[in-house]
């Protein structure tokens, strides 16, 4: 094991799936010289070149368009939008072209592309800047859909998502860029569709994903102190998504939390509390409880922001309140 | 008079053949007369097919159809220029492009028959991309399809079709702006048609179209879309500076969309009927038949076997495309993804119990 940061487990998930497949490359903005937005492509452009590590214009529809058709003759791109914000405006060729092509042609054409984008809060740069849209990427039939949350799954479900026949959209986490973790040696993939159980525990599930994770972590062992023995799910794939994990635990403590930090209105915590209450009605003492960011933008301000984005005391008071 | 329609008129086409058929330019393009009569043999087969289409429409065998009667030699020209191992990215209004191409007519009108998700040919080996409904969507996905061409060491060239209502779109002018900063292996081939359902093309843009290319750095011609010989003359330079490793070019072929948008639409309610009159004046075939015939490419026996031979071909299609059945209701599922996530399995019960 080596301890990494998000962003250079990022960077070596990339490199990995470099070195062994000469078909994948990178292409975005600033991921060359400048190593990203992020930092998250440092040492690619010096190790594998400009012709696999391309930076380009800025168009967004471009970059995303241009993967599809390079996808096409063959290739595994991996293309970059440096905010996640920014795919409002590739929503044409993501939602119409990318996720449909598969399925229009009845299968002729398959599309093994990854784009991958830094989401969500914590950075204070605003509305349009700090979204978490992975709700939007769920609701498209054809994608697939990471959210890593440790350096280890930051490696291990990119290099996953580069080896998928399907495009997936990964969903990296800015507040984690910094954050570190122990990420093994050597080749290192996760396969798509699997949650983790993070913590064990008896009482109630928490189900996070992303940046979610370290809180509702933080908030089970608050919750620890208040008696109350909380297991922390992580979601880590919206599509396809792993109900049986969530399933069996859920029929173990009986209660259910998500803690989501996308708007409310159809996050993603809706589509897996649906499949609960339908599935699993007689195994629960008490309503699912969402615990999200409001529906409202982000807003920029330091107070605002961390107020809006659910926190670890907000986790802890939201369980200790439904459980009474 | 201009043998052009006016929208977005200013600079005069290049141009080979008067719209009477009499040569204005050097007429040797390069083509055997075997190669000139085939490029009449198909824009024949292409508009017998085109109006067998819309009568199949309106007699409920196909749901919507996009029509490209005064295209042909746009189509045609820049088609039958292409080498193997091109590739093309059409809009909705390329079967006479397909046709060239060799895609199979009844397949790839299972689009408009409603038979299949999507095209049925398979754009591999036709080397004929999806047909592609969002407005301009296909550029950046041809400059994609050109960079892997690029990088597989090949000297192939993609060729993407659009309309002059696609150069309004953010997709133009990203893909045109990547070729150009990427010089990829690329030709932009607008057909500027004059009208996009009912914007005419001077309400469209108010420049010229292809004076847009010097503004990606790269070469823009105007080509009187209607001439085949010009058409075909200026995508095989276009080809030629691909293969070298030059870059782009952006072709701009004036053209006149006959017909209405598609089926569904009604052009009288928004166009002169003498503008149409006065349009078909500059017939693509006309001029093209007539100019075979001076010069002795061709003769009568050839044209009446060509028409001869577009009517069987019409009627073959015909019964191709209504013999297709329609597929199965549980296909909803199929090739979503490239295998069916464990959620498809509940849902699948609940839509076909």
């Amino acid at each position: 094991m080596a301890e990494l940061t998000y962003r250079q487990a990022v960077a070596e998930g990339i490199a990995q799936e470099m070195e062994r497949d000469p078909l994948v490359f990178l292409l975005g903005e600033d991921v060359a010289d400048a190593g990203g937005a992020f930092k998250a492509t440092v040492g690619l452009l010096e190790r594998f070149g400009p012709e696999r590590v391309r930076d380009t214009p800025i168009s967004e529809e471009a970059i995303v368009g241009a993967a599809m058709g390079a996808a096409m003759t063959g290739l595994r791109p991996i293309a970059e939008i440096m905010f996640s914000d920014f795919l409002a405006t590739c929503w044409d060729l993501i939602a119409n072209q990318i996720a449909k092509t598969r399925y229009m042609t009845n299968g002729q054409i398959s599309l093994p592309l990854v784009i991958r984008t830094a989401n969500g809060a914590g950075s204070r740069f605003g509305a349009q800047h700090s979204q978490s849209l992975e709700s939007w990427a769920m609701a498209v039939p054809g994608l697939k859909v990471v959210a890593p949350a440790t350096p280890a799954d930051a490696k291990g479900l990119l290099a996953g998502a580069i080896r998928e026949p399907d495009p997936v959209i990964v969903f990296e986490h800015k507040s984690l860029y910094a954050s570190k973790g122990e990420v093994p040696e050597g080749e290192h993939v996760e396969e798509l569709g699997r949650a983790l159980v993070r913590r064990a525990g008896e009482d109630v599930t928490i189900v996070a994903l992303a940046a979610m994770v370290p809180r509702a972590l933080d908030a089970a062992e608050r919750l620890r102190e208040e008696g109350v023995d909380a297991e922390v799910i992580d979601v880590r794939s919206l599509v396809p998504l792993d109900m049986s994990t969530i399933a069996s635990s859920v029929a173990k403590t009986s209660r259910m939390f998500t803690v989501e930090e996308n708007p409310r209105l159809c996050g993603w915590g809706a589509e897996i509390a649906s499949i609960v209450a339908e599935g699993l009605f007689d195994d629960l003492d008490g309503p699912i409880v969402r615990i999200t960011t409001p529906h409202v933008p982000l807003p920029a301000a330091d107070e605002l922001e961390d107020a809006t984005v659910p926190s670890v005391e907000r986790i802890v008071r939201a369980v200790l309140a439904a459980i009474g | 008079m201009s043998d052009v329609p006016e929208h977005g008129a200013g600079t005069e086409p290049v141009r080979i053949l008067a719209p009477d058929g009499s040569p204005v330019g050097d007429a040797d393009v390069g083509l055997s007369p075997e190669e000139l009569r085939a490029l009449l043999r198909w824009m024949v087969l292409a508009r017998r097919l085109d109006r067998e289409c819309i009568a199949l429409q309106r007699q409920g065998e196909l749901t919507v159809y996009p029509g490209f009667e005064g295209q042909e030699a746009a189509q045609v020209g820049s088609a039958f220029a292409l080498g193997q191992l091109d590739f093309v990215w059409p809009t909705f209004r390329e079967l006479a492009a397909a046709l060239v191409r060799g895609v199979d007519a009844v397949q790839y009108l299972q689009y408009h028959r409603g038979t299949w998700h999507g095209g049925p040919y398979d754009p591999r080996a036709t080397r004929f991309g999806p047909i592609c409904i969002p407005i301009a969507t296909q550029l950046p996905h041809a400059a994609g399809y050109a960079l892997g061409q690029r990088l597989d060491g090949t000297n192939a060239v993609t060729i993407a079709y659009f309309g002059d209502g696609s150069t309004s779109e953010g997709d133009f002018h990203e893909a045109a702006n990547l070729a150009g900063v990427w010089r990829l292996p690329m030709v932009l081939f607008c057909q500027n048609n004059g009208w996009a359902i009912s914007l005419p093309s001077s309400e469209q843009t108010a420049g010229e179209i292809w004076r847009r290319a010097e503004g990606y750095g790269f070469p823009g011609v105007r080509v009187d879309g209607n001439d085949v010989l010009a058409v075909h003359r200026a995508t095989e330079r276009a080809l030629e500076r691909a293969r070298r490793g030059d870059g782009p070019t952006l072709i701009e072929a004036m053209t006149y969309r006959i017909g209405a948008h598609s089926t569904a639409d009604d052009a009288s309610r928004y166009r002169d009927d003498a503008e149409v009159e006065h349009a078909r004046v500059t017939d693509p075939i006309m001029r093209f038949r007539n100019w075979l015939l001076a010069t002795g490419i061709a003769d009568d026996r050839f044209v009446m076997a060509c028409d001869e031979e577009a009517e069987t071909y019409a009627l073959e299609v015909r019964a191709g495309v209504i013999a297709t059945p329609a597929p199965p209701a549980d296909w909803m599922f199929d090739w979503v993804y490239a295998a069916p996530p464990s959620s498809f399995e509940r849902q699948r019960a609940e839509a076909l119990g």
